[in-house]
């Protein structure tokens, strides 16, 4: 098919793209963010040391180091950490929670949500909504904007979404370099209590198998350079494209841009084909130093940008999932951020503390070793 | 330790959930149906700010069945803000950091699996006070 087929997709974007009948998503009422909040574990694998290992210590390295969790840590405690953020920043009674979801692909069970131990730990439960969700790395931003609708339609004043992983690499693989721990979690809530509104968002997905996991399959498998075009960059300019097209909006229009970052050099190169700077993309580019935290990466770029936002600045983020698909919202900050910000950690307080570990000891966190 | 007992246990272990003493105002952690301070019955849900400091800890190089993948590790008695004594492991810390009267706040972590097939029992442990800027 190749450039055939690209040409193809392209031409179809743009059709889509003038076409309003696949208008932008906006709800009839206004919503926002009332709470955000990060987390991202204490442990720093170097690239270096899995090129040491694997590779002769030769060859390039997607980022400089990746956080790892802790023996004690998972996906469950990742979202609660980030979840008990955004409650400090938002200061508001958990019981007007009416939806806890939680988005990830390294849930602590494979039956047994993680966001029912979230909800009763927040003190959500029982009289609330509370699920996982899945779709790769686009899970956490799925909840986002499923909560943007449970709010605006009045089902609940508040639902909180999160994104959070645990991710894996098969040893000696290319994602070994990348694959990280981190999450970040909203509580979406009214327009007129929030630090940041959503002017509008749009989702885009196609059945592309660039990434999958079986089950019981303990590491992904991918389609090495098939994730690239097909996958990362059509979804989520194509996301992108359409939101700023429909909102009558460019790139310069935008303060910041955060994009899903699977590693240093997709995010950026993404961000330039949409027209964007360096300056616009810098803030919320955490992939180098914390590496890729799946479906809490691009939601964790946008809290360490809203750890910086002013009131009045505008924000396009845009996730993106394998399978595959992109989430893309713009966003307002309002003047409720400053008193908010200094609430809970900020992104890159957690980023500062950083104990680094070598590949022996990552082994043994990850659980990479038969013990019996 | 069985599903129930976990189960009944979830508010304290993973929210810090004690008692406030009706009679005397002591706070107490874990909630038992007594005030040991005063003995009176009947006590109302608290919720503990997890803040506290480290009044003496001690490093676990051989650990009891169920905790071994998480050896050496160190155990603390906290003094909570509001009071009480609680005796909880510490996390994020390297041993040689820690010391007398040191900051910590509370986080929710795994605190053992069930084996492969078991239950993740998580619950409450505490940290350096990671603080809000």
């Amino acid at each position: 098919m190749g450039d055939e087929g690209h040409r193809a997709r392209v031409q179809d974007t743009q059709h889509v793209t003038r076409n309003t009948q696949y208008g932008i998503m906006k709800p009839s009422t206004d919503v926002g963010i009332v709470g955000y909040g990060a987390y991202i574990p204490r442990y720093r694998l170097p690239a270096t040391e899995v090129a040491r290992v694997w590779k002769g210590g030769e060859g390039g390295l997607p980022v400089t180091e990746k956080a790892v969790p802790g023996l004690d840590e998972d996906t469950l405690t990742i979202a609660l950490e980030a979840a008990r953020n955004a409650l400090a920043r938002a200061q508001i009674d958990p019981q007007l929670i009416g939806a806890v979801w939680v988005g990830s692909e390294s849930h602590p069970y494979a039956v047994k949500p993680t966001s029912t131990i979230v909800a009763e730990a927040i003190g959500a439960t029982p009289h609330t909504e509370a699920a996982d969700w899945q779709f790769a790395c686009k899970a956490g931003t799925e909840t986002m904007q499923a909560s943007i609708g449970f709010v605006a339609s009045g089902m609940a004043r508040y639902a909180l979404g999160i994104g959070a992983d645990t991710a894996q690499g098969r040893p000696g693989d290319a994602l070994e370099y990348t694959a990280a721990a981190g999450g970040a979690a909203y509580l979406i809530g009214p327009a007129e209590e929030s630090l940041v509104l959503f002017e509008a968002s749009f989702s885009y997905v196609t059945d592309t198998p660039d990434f999958w996991r079986r089950p019981y399959m303990h590491y992904p498998s991918h389609g090495q350079r098939f994730t690239g075009e097909p996958a990362y960059f059509h979804h989520v300019t194509s996301a992108a494209r359409h939101l700023m097209a429909e909102m009558d909006r460019t790139a310069a229009d935008f303060t910041y841009v955060v994009l899903h970052q699977p590693n240093a050099k997709f995010p950026q190169r993404a961000a330039k084909m949409l027209g964007f700077e360096r300056e616009q993309w810098t803030t919320g580019l955490l992939c180098p130093v914390i590496g890729n935290t799946y479906a809490g990466a691009a939601m964790l770029g946008l809290t360490a940008i809203l750890d910086e936002a002013r009131p009045g600045d505008t924000i396009l983020a845009v996730s993106f999932g394998s399978g595959a698909g992109s989430d893309a919202f713009a966003l307002r900050v309002t003047e409720r951020i400053t008193e908010r910000q200094h609430r809970a950690p900020k992104t890159q307080d957690y980023i500062a503390r950083r104990k680094e570990i070598d590949y022996a000891t990552y082994v043994r966190y990850r659980k990479k070793l038969q013990m019996q | 330790m069985g599903i129930a007992r976990d189960w009944r246990l979830r508010s304290q272990r993973y929210a810090l959930v004690g008692e406030i003493c009706d009679d005397c105002g002591r706070k107490i952690f874990p909630p038992r149906d007594v005030c040991p301070y005063c003995a009176e019955e009947a006590q109302t849900p608290f919720h503990f700010s997890g803040r506290g400091e480290i009044y003496s800890h001690t490093t676990i190089y051989n650990p009891p069945a169920g905790f071994e993948e998480f050896a050496p590790y160190t155990v603390a008695l906290v003094k909570l803000e509001e009071g009480p004594l609680v005796t909880a492991q510490l996390t994020d810390v390297d041993p040689q950091e820690i010391a007398i009267g040191q900051p910590v706040e509370m986080v929710t972590r795994k605190i053992r699996e069930e084996g492969p097939e078991g239950l993740i029992v998580y619950g409450y442990k505490f940290r350096p006070r990671l603080q809000a800027a």
